[in-house]
């Protein structure tokens, strides 16, 4: 396989607005990737479209919306869609792409409106089946509070480390010019937020983002032609659950609705890949997909940055703080940003600038190496990708 | 020079599907409505039995063999409490849960009746391990609906 270097990449402010339509957003991922690298839509071979749930912006198959607005008339373009995974899964697509030999340089390019209806939790129910499990009002919020309510039993988990998460996690969207959320919260703040499905309040949940962003992929041997210290992917891993929510629970579960075996497959997969021995050490900065606060804590143990009994004592101890020895969403997560197709494509993003120096005032010192991860489906998609400034 | 305002254009989409159960779920529903039985489907090789009913096992990947009618009462697996309503979803407050049915290996999911909830009483009133029964309604029409979890 060939080395697949990162060339660009593009985001715009997330927000709750209603100002621009689905392509004029990735229309201006597009610019903004395209002149992050310092180049022309001439120079791009393949488009990989980031697009989760379509019911979301309102229109079926919206990728033809946009060959245009991303410039991929005339080239190949195919869509990718894992749910809340979709961004990590394009990025993967992307990279074997480049990887294959097939194109020398890709582009995956995505937009989401979630604003758009007012109704994402209506549309997001209708990802269960029609049979057994969507009469009972299961969306996304009420799925990750079964996980919240199981890995408290587990692992002893309070609404207090919950709250810690996203205290923690907005004090780093403040520095990050992207998030949709810029606003500090105190514990108390959080736990006197607004109940949506408990354990699950206002202050641990993702807003409801629009937005776009875009990377652009090449071939190692390319990289000299782009202006940016290179960023390298390189490792790759995707493991999915079974569909059954309920089949991860009680004594025959094989897995526990509490964690993730499948992300913890996805992670260990791409340090393989990436020849990492010793993940902790030499990983230096985390972007872990967690739309609610409880998730960022199953993610850390499921990745191996910690042992699972540790999570609790090391998030007390601030280990997981930007400054601290195992820094974990130093752009504030998805806890400050939501644009669902894009939303994991961004973490890779975010562990790229980190590799290049390039995250500005959330950059953490002498980052070698970053993981980033994506969740889709009902907690059952998962990807990883291990971005390196090198061999 | 004067800003112009920027408009929406609003949509509404109305779908109507009949969705084929197959077999497995028209049973299973039929049993439900007609005779107010929980039944599952055990497979030949884990031996587990799988609730909701399934026609094949995803773990052995083998058909299911045959039907077994559970319990009306168990275990509470997970759970959770929604204060918040969404439009298109019902009134909140509500609680559903994840119960593992005596007789069966995978939980299933339904409403928990009977407890008004605020946002302050809930772990009091429900968790991991809390025994519930299930109250069927009196007309039954074959659907998840036909009944729900009471607290035992």
């Amino acid at each position: 396989m060939r080395e697949v270097a990162i060339a660009g990449i593009g985001q715009t402010k997330y927000s709750g607005l209603t100002d621009q339509s689905y392509p004029e957003l990735v229309r201006a991922a597009t610019k903004t990737v395209l002149e992050d690298a310092e180049t022309t839509i001439d120079s791009v071979d393949a488009v990989v479209v980031s697009m989760a749930p379509d019911a979301i912006i309102g229109v079926s198959h919206g990728e033809r919306w946009i060959v245009d607005a991303c410039g991929a008339a005339g080239k190949p373009m195919m869509r990718v869609h894992t749910g809340g995974a979709t961004g990590i899964s394009a990025v993967q697509v992307a990279a074997y792409h480049v990887a294959s030999g097939m194109y020398d340089t890709v582009m995956v390019v995505g937009a989401d409106r979630v604003g758009e209806s007012g109704d994402a939790q209506t549309i997001l129910n209708r990802i269960w089946d029609p049979f057994y499990e969507r009469a009972m009002p299961l969306n996304t919020i009420t799925m990750l509070a079964f996980q919240a309510v199981r890995f408290m039993e587990k692992y002893g988990m309070t609404e207090e480390h919950m709250a810690a998460v996203s205290v923690k996690d907005h004090k780093n969207g403040c520095k990050n010019p992207y998030a949709h959320v810029q606003k500090e919260f105190t514990v108390e703040d959080v736990l006197g937020s607004r109940m949506i499905s408990w354990p699950i309040k206002l202050y641990d949940s993702c807003p409801s983002s629009s937005g776009g962003a875009a990377m652009i992929l090449t071939a190692g041997e390319n990289v000299g032609r782009f202006p940016h210290k290179p960023a390298y992917i390189r490792g790759l891993g995707h493991a999915s659950e079974t569909y059954w929510m309920g089949d991860r629970m009680g004594p025959k579960k094989e897995v526990d609705h509490a964690d993730s075996p499948a992300l913890t497959q996805a992670a260990y997969a791409a340090y393989k890949m990436a020849g990492i021995q010793d993940h902790r050490r030499e990983i230096q900065a985390w972007e872990l997909y967690a739309p609610f606060s409880n998730i960022e804590l199953h993610a850390i143990q499921d990745v191996g940055l910690c042992e699972p009994d540790e999570t609790l004592k090391l998030l007390e101890d601030g280990a997981f703080d930007i400054d601290g020895d195992r820094p974990v969403n130093p752009s504030g997560g998805v806890l400050c940003a939501n644009p669902i197709s894009v939303t994991a494509m961004v973490r890779v993003a975010e562990a790229a600038l980190q590799v290049q120096g390039r995250a500005g005032e959330h950059q953490i010192d002498g980052v070698k190496t970053a993981l980033a991860t994506g969740i889709g489906g009902d907690h059952q998609h998962f990807g990883a990708v291990v971005v390196g400034d090198g061999r | 020079m004067k800003q112009e305002s920027l408009t929406t254009l609003q949509e509404h989409w109305d779908i109507t599907y009949n969705h084929a159960l197959g077999e497995t779920g028209s049973h299973f529903y039929n049993a439900l409505r007609d005779e107010g039985k929980i039944l599952g489907r055990r497979c030949p090789a884990c031996e587990r039995v799988l609730l909701p009913p399934r026609p094949f096992c995803d773990r052995d990947f083998v058909d299911t063999t045959d039907w077994v009618e559970v319990g009306t009462e168990g275990r509470v697996e997970a759970f959770t409490v929604v204060f918040q309503s969404f439009r298109g979803l019902p009134e909140a407050p509500y609680c559903i849960a994840y119960v593992l049915l005596d007789g069966a290996d995978t939980a299933v999911l339904n409403y928990v009746r009977g407890i008004d909830w605020t946002p302050g009483n809930v772990p009091q009133n429900i968790g991991v391990g809390t025994r519930v029964k299930v109250a069927f309604a009196e007309e039954r029409e074959g659907r998840m609906t036909d009944f729900w979890f009471e607290k035992a």
